[in-house]
């Protein structure tokens, strides 16, 4: 609330901040912003919203939300990915999708596809609750994997489940602008039914003469296992890989096996990668503490289950807040940046990077890294 | 057995036991929050929002029937009866804001959220205090050492006697003086409510040690004096300038009238956070505690000390949600971060707990507990009033 939205670095500020400086003494302490979104949503500037404007169900289990960003967004580069939050039971989560459409798209839209995956409770409640006419907040676009602007290159899209989003709109976004190269692109999904965006993929492979579509179901067939990733597999595919530029996404599995292909053939150069990143460490068995590092203090020691995260902190010459030390006044919260602590009194384990922590009253339960 | 020294009867077992029972109270509300509560907190400040921003404008419009208008709705009474309603729509606004909202947000009882807009680290409220130097002297001081003399600021303020432990000294016979420039004030005391002035005041540091915090406050209070007594008035007094060529009124008039409107609603603001505030810890029945009656203090003995401070109000919903919850005193005090909205479902239950284990649950009309609050302060201007207590000074000090 406190951060003022930043400007473009060498651009002078515009009219609209420069009036909302003023109009900032009146709703002071909140900003204009606030009280511009009991209107419009999509008018705030202390936040960025996007108001969802159609849901429209892949397959039984993916879903392609069209979103209408607020005014301070920014195009995208084809793609990159944005943050969305989900409130989902009452809990704010942030996640990272592919933005799906290209950047040419008219209507000042963007689409991100979602999958629910097994135990994923966000993707699961992206996929049945969200509706048209919610918002929710979202972040600018982001990351480094994109197609360069210099052209011709000659791509190889390998990608499985919905690593389908960067490729589908780094093609669309080609074909959009008419300079679509020799484009091959190999997609791994276990059955026919579960392809996202499978229609689409299947009416571009028709329409353009220089794309050609791989559709692998390595669930169908007499014998599946054929259908999964191999350097004969390529040969066949596309025989001329070696001299492509590749692009891969998917699940880890499949990126290290083409990871080690590229390798085996002296490409490793060739090859780019966008891995998405899991938001939770897996639990340990018999959490009993570990290493603990605090970030921000570049310090690092051991913390046993039982002992408190602030004392573990002080004992190792740090100075952290706090204030009660009994866990109520939360005087000591800061974030877990990964690994996982326990909450002393209740049990619980915290295990999603971004949780607040009370230092105070959590211990290591595994290794741990804190925002301190 | 019993050790403690804690006015109750019972064994320390058993306060360990209630204090567990209490735990299980909150764990089990701790794991039910969900979507109802975050739809709760959203509407509370979708409501405070618009009430603030439409009351400021309802004000403006009494402006249009001063009778210099000359139409036939022109007349004192119809403008006054306008901006009247404006006053009242905005004093509820900033009541809501500082009690309902900002205070329960401070406490992070929302924080469960990871709503990044509704984090007890990042909120700043609309009163003269910065939020985070309140969340000092209030969520670590108060609600850690709740009642214990020397400890607890809130004993008093540091101005008043309210227990009988607390040694007379002559100041304290203006009390009820203090009390009434408080509850017209209460924004400007909290401001100033800091150990670093308290001990100042005392001889015990130097001006210079807490510039920067001098700084910190007075920017706060100057943010909030250019909105409520500068932006608002001065942007009507502007339009007023055109407009006063044509209808015989002074802009300054017109100034005047929003700042002296913002005035009253903040000042509608003090009064009920006064009130609601000093029924707290202050009615008759509530207890104080010394330091070694805290030593060593369990969290079962916390617990217990924080249902013998507090007192709760009774009343209606709208109540409740106006005096910000603390009307559940207790349950606030007892679980500080646990949202609002539910100490109204769990105060049966620890009253009957509280029943259970024979300890006193201080709960009250208004009337009742502000009444006494306010014969105590009367009483307690003058010597005695009860037991005396001599605080050990060189233990005080140590610690």
């Amino acid at each position: 609330m406190r951060q003022p939205a930043q400007p473009e670095p060498g651009a002078s500020p515009s009219i609209w901040s420069r009036l909302s400086t003023i109009t900032d003494y009146f709703a002071w302490p909140l900003r204009t912003s606030h009280y511009l979104e009991l209107v419009n949503p999509l008018w705030t500037t202390h936040k960025m919203q996007a108001r969802v404007v159609k849901v429209w169900d892949e397959t039984k289990d993916a879903r392609t939300l069209t979103l209408r960003p607020g005014l301070n967004w920014r195009g995208h580069r084809a793609g990159q990915h944005v943050r969305v939050g989900i409130p989902a039971n009452g809990k704010h989560y942030t996640r990272t999708y592919t933005i799906s459409s290209p950047p040419e798209r008219e209507d000042d839209c963007f689409t991100i596809t979602v999958k629910a995956i097994d135990k994923g409770t966000i993707s699961h409640h992206i996929v049945r609750n969200i509706k048209v006419g919610d918002y929710l907040p979202i972040g600018l676009p982001q990351g480094d994997f994109y197609l360069p602007d210099a052209q011709p290159i000659q791509p190889l899209f390998i990608t499985a489940g919905s690593g389908i989003t960067p490729a589908f709109s780094m093609i669309n976004s080609l074909i959009a602008q008419g300079r679509l190269p020799d484009t091959c692109h190999i997609h791994y999904a276990p059955h026919e039914f579960d392809v996202v965006l499978g229609k689409e993929l299947k009416a571009m492979d028709r329409y353009n003469d220089r794309y050609h579509l791989h559709l692998m179901y390595s669930r169908e067939g007499d014998d599946p296992s054929r259908n999964r990733f191999s350097s004969a597999q390529l040969d066949a595919l596309c025989p001329d890989w070696k001299e492509r530029d590749v692009y891969a996404c998917g699940p880890p599995s499949l990126l290290e096996a083409i990871e080690q292909c590229m390798e085996d053939a002296g490409c490793s150069r060739q090859l780019h990668v966008e891995r998405f990143r899991a938001p939770f460490t897996d639990i340990p068995d018999d959490a009993v503490g570990g290493r603990v590092r605090f970030a921000q203090s570049d310090v690092e020691t051991d913390g046993d289950s039982e002992t408190p995260l602030l004392k573990v902190a002080e004992e190792a010459g740090m100075n952290p807040p706090h204030g009660c030390r009994m866990g109520i006044c939360h005087t000591c919260n800061t974030t877990l940046v990964s690994g996982c602590v326990r909450d002393l009194r209740t049990g619980e384990v915290l295990n999603e990077a971004g949780s607040i922590v009370q230092t105070c009253i959590c211990a290591a339960a595994g290794d741990c890294e804190l925002d301190l | 057995m019993k050790t403690h020294q804690y006015p109750v009867d019972l064994t320390d077992e058993q306060i360990e036991e209630f204090g567990r029972e209490l735990e299980a109270i909150r764990n089990e509300v701790f794991d039910s929050r969900g979507d109802r509560d975050r739809a709760y907190i959203l509407k509370v400040i979708k409501t405070q929002r618009t009430m603030a921003v439409s009351s400021r404008f309802v004000i403006y419009l009494s402006l249009f029937f001063i009778p210099a208008w000359g139409h036939a709705l022109a007349t004192w009474p119809v403008a006054l009866t306008i901006m009247g309603l404006g006053v009242f729509a905005l004093g509820i606004a900033k009541i809501l804001e500082n009690m309902e909202i900002a205070h329960n947000v401070l406490h992070a009882q929302w924080d469960w959220m990871k709503d990044p807009e509704i984090q007890s680290n990042t909120w700043e409220w609309d009163t003269m205090s910065p939020s985070d130097r309140w969340m000092h002297s209030h969520n670590v001081v108060h609600h850690t050492w709740t009642n214990v003399l020397e400890k607890d600021l809130d004993v008093g303020y540091g101005i008043m006697r309210v227990t009988p432990m607390q040694k007379w000294k002559p100041a304290f016979l203006l009390q009820p003086i203090y009390f009434i420039l408080l509850m017209l004030l209460f924004e400007e005391g909290v401001a100033i409510h800091e150990q670093a002035i308290d001990d100042h005041l005392k001889g015990k540091n130097k001006l210079k040690d807490f510039t920067p915090l001098l700084k910190r406050i007075g920017y706060k209070v100057w943010r909030q004096v250019a909105k409520d007594y500068i932006a608002w008035p001065l942007a009507a007094a502007l339009v007023a300038i055109p407009i006063s060529f044509y209808v015989p009124f002074s802009p300054l008039l017109v100034f005047g009238m929003v700042a002296g409107a913002n005035a009253v609603a903040n000042l509608i603001r003090n009064i009920w956070a006064f009130t609601i505030i000093f029924c707290g810890h202050f009615p008759a029945g509530a207890h104080n505690f010394t330091l070694e009656q805290v030593e060593g203090e369990t969290r079962g003995r916390w617990y217990l000390r924080q249902m013998l401070g507090s007192c709760n109000i009774e009343g209606s919903k709208l109540f409740h949600i106006l005096s910000g919850n603390l009307s559940h005193q207790i349950e606030h005090h007892l679980f500080p971060d646990m949202c609002s909205n539910r100490y109204k479902e769990v105060a049966p239950r620890v009253r009957a707990l509280a029943d259970r284990y024979g300890i006193p649950y201080n709960s009250a009309s208004l009337f009742r507990q502000f009444g006494t609050t306010w014969l105590n302060n009367l009483r307690l201007a003058f010597p005695g009033g009860g037991e005396p207590y001599e605080p050990r000074r060189e233990e005080a000090s140590q610690s």
